[in-house]
């Protein structure tokens, strides 16, 4: 029977059945960072030790300011850093730590090293795993409880997700990005419509994809509320793992590609539910409320929650728009913004900068604008193709890596107010920092949107 | 892990859909140890509190007949986003120990079963039927039967609801499941011998630093 490609990587990694569907899946790979560390407290408690420290990796990314030095801002921060690094030291888990420019967020730094790989199992305490799932792995986000586990065990207990497949047939047009096709795709199908399901991203707009731009895309499956997010490995992933310091070489190089070749979902595979989008149809698009899937074209007007019928839906809008200062059927291009940032583990990669410098040559910032790599080597490569002094003679301030204004817990946060022009993933109430006002898009339209101080539609700079 | 039999308590509704895991509990609390005293006050921070740490009338939890619910009734994709358990510890230190939904975010839904909490799905129009009724008749209870499997309402009707045997057993006898798979390890052991040469690749490719 044919296969999708989820099915095959999960059935190669069922170690036994249990009751009521539940399956114990073996782990390949997995990744920590610092909030994963009440796992080990937990562990040594139980005194309980580390099955496999040799298939664990952590790296510092949450915590650490991104002002010169990536320091922690007070002793609470510095306690947890430290605790990440005395807790993997003990246990002999390499160790990404401060000071090795290999360390940066998470998931850019798990493919960048050659720890995601086609066909593994991945898993991370953070909810954005689906990330390392562009290679053709099957990555998910589990909990504090779940990384005890498979820190002990090397295993999890899982029910099997259903399937989507979602297809982006034809091309984008010119400023339209993976940012843009995600963010649509949410739009489309809603912030829980993915419950339940693995999505394997399809279609030719998605194998004309850069790595670079499929993890932006499988990066935000989450959003969508889907447990992974996956696409086909082909050429283009095999040529970005070749070489990588993890990735396997020589004889095992060979053995894997023959093994990656036959990954993909066979013809006529079926899925629990199709979604096919129209690549020419997508603009370049922006979050106007609280949820990633309150998105539009920046062409298009705030939309006016009076013209909903169901109650639940037009409350929640008005909700958002209050939070978000923002009044029904005004241009999106009219709306100005206080802040600009350019990072997270969405839009933070080399293409990423690339794109955004690409706008931002010639021209100035109006307000404040953050360009925070997602790890030391991105920040090297762009420093080698002097991106940073693009950056910096138009008025940004280029950063350490880590994850910075995504999440603010580091300290990093938007004040009460701000409207953020950010390249992150979650527009969240808060999420930037308490009462902050997040507006999501690509790194290109960040960067028209430093330069113009208002969001704007890049096509038309 | 605190097992979960049945409960009678009262019930807070919760309308609005999509509440993410980031308003159950801000990032800024994430880094505070769960035995933190007054950790139970961090539960939805933000929307509870003013800035001057006053209780803001409107949100349900700091109106009298609710204060202290041990069960929300909540709308579709609760707890979605962040992965952060915090969100569950939170609800646990204020008492909730079930969470009644249309949907509820994949890995915050995973991570109640890891503390003792019930999750329970029911038919949206079931759900929004009983929010109804809680607003209606503030303060009422409503029970939950793990055993039986059902959610009775204040008028008496029962609703039945699914839930995955495996994660029933262990609700119910309160078991550590990291013990369980322990006692898996020879399967566990098994299948590293097999991958090794089925997935050669993979263990060779390994560990180059
Ligand atoms: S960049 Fe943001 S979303 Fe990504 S891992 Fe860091 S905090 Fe999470």
């Amino acid at each position: 029977m044919p296969q999708t490609m989820f099915e095959k990587i999960w059935s190669r990694h069922v170690v036994a059945e249990g009751p009521g569907g539940h399956v114990l899946l073996y782990i390949d790979r997995h990744l920590l960072h610092e909030g994963s560390t009440s796992a080990f407290g937990r562990l040594a408690a139980q005194g309980r030790r580390v099955r496999r420290p040799e298939l664990s990796f952590a790296t510092t990314d949450h915590y650490l300011l991104t002002a010169p030095g990536a320091v922690a801002a007070d002793p609470e921060i510095r306690g947890m850093v430290e605790n990440l690094t005395r807790h993997t030291a003990r246990q002999g888990i390499v160790h990404f730590d401060v000071g090795d420019a290999r360390r940066g967020i998470v998931h850019v730094i798990g493919p960048e090293q050659g720890l995601t790989l086609p066909g593994i199992t991945l898993v991370c305490g953070d909810s954005h795993t689906a990330t390392h799932g562009a290679f053709g792995a099957l990555a998910f986000g589990i909990g504090s409880s779940e990384v005890e586990h498979v820190l002990a065990t090397q295993a999890l207990w899982q029910k099997k997700p259903r399937t989507m497949r979602v297809a982006v047939e034809g091309r984008l047009g010119p400023g339209v990005t993976a940012k843009d096709v995600i963010l649509t795709i949410i739009a489309t199908i809603g912030a829980g419509g993915g419950v339940g399901h693995a999505i394997e991203y399809a279609g030719e707009a998605i194998r004309a994809m850069s790595m670079d731009e499929r993890m932006t895309v499988c990066n935000m499956s989450i959003e969508a509320g889907a447990r992974t997010g996956m696409v086909a490995p082909d050429t283009t992933t095999f040529a970005y793992v070749e070489g990588k310091p993890f990735a396997p070489t020589g004889a095992a190089w060979a053995q894997a590609l023959a093994a990656w070749t036959a990954l993909p979902s066979d013809p006529g595979a079926t899925f629990d539910r199709e979604v096919a989008l129209a690549a020419g149809e997508i603009a370049p698009t922006v979050t106007w409320g609280t949820s990633p899937q309150d998105a539009l074209p920046v062409t298009a007007r705030v939309p006016d929650p009076g013209a909903i019928a169901d109650v639940a839906r037009r409350e929640s809008m008005t909700r958002a728009l209050a939070y978000m200062g923002l009044a029904p059927g005004t241009p999106l291009t009219d709306v100005t913004v206080d802040r600009v940032f350019i990072g997270s583990c969405t839009n933070s990669r080399l293409d990423d900068l690339r794109a955004a410098a690409r706008v931002v040559r010639g021209r100035r910032a109006l307000v404040p604008a953050w360009v925070v790599p997602g790890s030391g080597l991105i920040r090297r490569a762009a420093e080698a193709e002097g991106l940073d002094r693009v950056f910096v003679e138009a008025g940004f301030e280029w950063r350490e890596a880590g994850c910075s204004m995504c999440v603010g817990m580091n300290g990093e946060t938007a004040r009460e107010g701000e409207r953020v022009a950010s390249t992150s993933n979650r527009n969240f109430e808060g999420r930037q920092g308490k009462g902050a006002r997040t507006h999501l898009m690509s790194p290109a339209m960040a960067a028209a949107a430093a330069v113009t101080g208002r969001l704007t539609d890049v096509r038309t700079l | 892990m605190r097992p979960f039999t049945r409960l009678s308590a009262v019930a807070a509704p919760i309308d609005l859909p999509n509440v993410d895991t980031d308003r159950i509990i801000p990032a800024r609390f994430l880094r505070k140890p769960r035995a933190t005293p007054g950790y139970a006050g961090f539960l939805f921070h933000d929307v509870r509190f003013d800035a001057d740490g006053s209780e803001r009338p409107e949100f349900v939890l700091n109106q009298a007949p609710y204060r202290g619910a041990h069960i929300l009734v909540v709308a579709e994709n609760f707890g979605c986003g962040s992965s952060r358990e915090m969100a569950v510890w939170v609800l646990e230190a204020y008492g909730v120990r079930s969470v009644i939904a249309p949907s509820l975010g994949d890995i915050f839904h995973q991570n109640c079963y890891k503390n003792g909490l019930l999750p329970v799905i029911l038919p949206a129009a079931a759900v929004a039927g009983l929010r109804r009724q809680l607003h209606a008749r503030p303060g009422t209870a409503l029970a939950v039967d793990l055993e039986t499997q059902t959610v009775t309402d204040p008028d008496g009707v029962a609703h039945p609801f699914e839930v995955d045997p495996f994660r029933k057993q262990a609700l119910l006898t309160g078991q550590d499941e990291i013990a369980l798979t322990l006692s898996q390890e020879a399967a566990i052991a098994a299948f590293e011998r097999r991958q090794r040469t089925e997935m050669g690749w993979l263990v060779a490719g390994s560990p180059a630093s």
